[in-house]
């Protein structure tokens, strides 16, 4: 080791069998970590399977996951709730990537998924503008269109983390109220300047057709920013579960925001103080003072693999793989503990890089059969640092329920399975 | 001399009309009459508030038909668990309690309630109540709360007046975007 400057692929770089990134970075193990690996053995002498001799099906109109891949789903509870209030969410610890699969993104619905037919449905912008304006799904269609990567996440994810108690929960129960798509549409500043903005206007009503009508005060600012009136969703139309036939996306603030199945935007001076603005998605504090309008989701991290329901065979080498994501910007860096926080190393972050896009990391972890906690840590590009759970906690109390966001802990035990605890 | 024509540049793209002729243009043009159907904000400052009237006495009869099923007996004990109460718990706001978020301890404005069920409620048949229906079911929870009398008229001019118990109970969240 002496005179050595660079760790070398495989080195530890954090306690409890942390290993260097650069493995990543490289490509290959080095042999010491290979043999440090899974037993290999020998394998079973290869048969001609019957798909191998026969033809297969033809072709589909839309194609559909394997049969084997039928466990990959959303995951909502049963009744009592009137069927399509709440949300399903979406199972992290079976996905990888960045982008979440159309027909897995969450979905939190307030009155059920309207079945809107386009050629009926109209967006109208009104209020405090020159020119009210009403427009069709074909209209929308007619503009110059953007797409952008971008995170969706529920004010309401995570919250099962504010609960004294760790909960017996996995990441998708808990976490799952995330997702990512390649969205596109048109910039919500183009139809506003078509409208003209009045000089008074400083906050724009968001309203869904769905039977809730959902409703959020938006800043006009964020409205003429970076939101986006979105068509298409990695590349199709927007899925009804997620807005069809237009939502808007407005990146990196919390999901609620994101109005669905759009129907109009008023114009107003002040904000219109909604359900969702006032009774929900405002924070309360360890006093008996609420933060409202809490817009971005700050910096946030999750291991999705390990993770709870996927048990670790035996000791030896496993990739530590999730997601990072910041609503103020790009992730900068993400750490990752094999030891409950004591020691940190820096995972691989899998491009691209993008702001208010979640990012992959990976890091490489060889298991000695013993207790670990592992944890993730999320940096973003202005320098916010995810908390720990304790430092969240002594900031705005554990009685908020929204944008929790502090470090998560999956405790892997002797038997290789994982389960949520607090360290 | 490069900055000055690159200014003058600019102005006559985005303010000449035949510039602003190839920029896309396809809303239609409407009356405010005719997007009233649609229109169904109210602002905290009763902005919006139709014609119309009620009383808690005649609103209890409606919250019995159209709205105890999921919420319970007087807002109490909701079948429903995420139509949450709609009375009672107050004080559970203060430190180290488990908050009991209603209308009476929680909400800050009344208009946000009479805008919610006219929008969104009955679950099963939302936006079907008139104007007096409305007025008179958010007069019944306003009255279950404490906050007004049995027999108090709630129209649109007394319903932004009602002093909402935790009117006070919001502040901004420090780190927003600017």
């Amino acid at each position: 080791m002496v005179g050595k400057t660079h760790p070398e692929p495989g080195d530890p770089a954090a306690g409890n069998g942390i290993l260097s990134r650069r493995i990543f970075l490289e490509g290959a193990l080095v042999a010491g970590a290979t043999s440090a690996g899974l037993s290999r053995g020998s394998a079973e002498p290869l048969t001609v399977q019957p798909w191998m001799k026969v033809p297969g099906p033809g072709f589909g109109g839309y194609g559909q996951p394997s049969p084997f891949e039928s466990k990959v789903i959303k995951v909502f509870p049963p009744p009592p709730n009137p069927a399509g209030v709440g949300a399903s969410r979406t199972p992290l610890h079976m996905l990888e990537g960045m982008i979440t699969p159309s027909g897995l993104h969450f979905e939190r619905s307030h009155s059920g998924v309207p079945e809107i037919d386009p050629d009926q449905h109209r967006l109208v912008i009104h209020g405090l503008v020159k020119r009210p304006l009403v427009f069709t799904v074909e209209a929308l269609s007619r503009y110059p269109m953007q797409s952008r990567i971008a995170f969706i996440e529920c004010g309401g994810n995570s919250q099962a983390l504010n609960a004294p108690q760790a909960q017996p929960l996995n990441v998708a129960a808990i976490h799952g109220l995330l997702g990512c798509s390649e969205w596109t549409g048109v910039r919500l500043s183009t139809l506003l300047d078509e409208a003209g903005i009045e000089p008074q206007a400083r906050w724009v009503i968001a309203e869904g057709a769905d039977a809730a009508a959902m409703s959020r005060s938006i800043p006009l600012a964020k409205a003429m920013d970076d939101a986006l009136l979105c068509l298409y969703q990695n590349g199709e139309r927007v899925r009804p579960s997620n807005g069809y036939p237009v939502r808007l996306l407005l990146p990196g603030f919390e999901g609620n925001m994101n109005v669905k199945w759009l129907r109009r935007l008023k114009l107003t001076a002040d904000p219109a103080m909604t359900k969702d603005e006032t009774s929900k998605y405002t924070i309360l504090l360890k006093d008996e003072k609420a933060w409202q309008f809490v817009f971005p989701m700050e910096v946030k991290s999750v291991i999705t693999r390990p993770s709870p329901g996927l048990t670790l065979r035996g000791p030896g080498f496993y990739e530590i793989s999730g997601q990072a994501w910041s609503g103020n910007g790009s992730i900068r860096q993400v750490d990752v503990s094999a030891d409950g926080g004591r020691s940190w190393a820096p995972a691989a972050l899998q491009g691209p890089i993008l702001p208010k896009a979640p990012v992959r990391f990976r890091a490489a972890w060889q298991w000695n059969g013993g207790p670990a906690v592992l944890q993730s840590r999320a940096t973003d590009d202005t320098g916010m640092m995810q908390p720990t759970r304790a430092q969240f906690g002594d900031e705005r109390g554990l009685r908020g329920v929204y944008h929790y966001n502090a470090i998560a802990s999956w405790r892997i035990d002797e038997k290789g399975e994982a389960s949520n605890v607090y360290v | 001399m490069f900055t000055s024509k690159s200014v003058a540049v600019c102005v006559s793209l985005t303010s000449g009309s035949a510039a602003l002729a190839q920029s896309p243009q396809f809303g239609q043009s409407i009356e405010p009459a005719d997007i009233a159907a649609w229109d169904i904000s109210i602002g905290p400052d009763g902005a919006g508030l139709p014609p119309g009237r009620g009383t808690a006495i005649e609103g209890e009869a409606i919250y019995v038909a159209k709205c105890q099923a999921c919420h319970g007996d007087r807002g109490i004990g909701p079948s429903v668990v995420l139509a949450g109460a709609l009375v009672g718990g107050m004080g559970t706001l203060a430190p180290d309690k488990t908050p009991i978020k209603t209308v009476g301890s929680y909400w800050p404005y009344a208009t946000t309630l009479f805008d919610y069920v006219r929008r969104a409620m009955p679950f099963q048949e939302s936006k079907s109540l008139t104007a007096d229906e409305v007025y008179a079911v958010t007069a019944y929870i306003l009255d279950l709360n404490g906050i007004v009398g049995s027999n108090d008229v709630i129209d649109a001019q007394s319903l932004p007046k009602v002093r909402m118990p935790n009117r006070d109970g919001f502040i901004p969240f420090p780190r927003n975007p600017k």
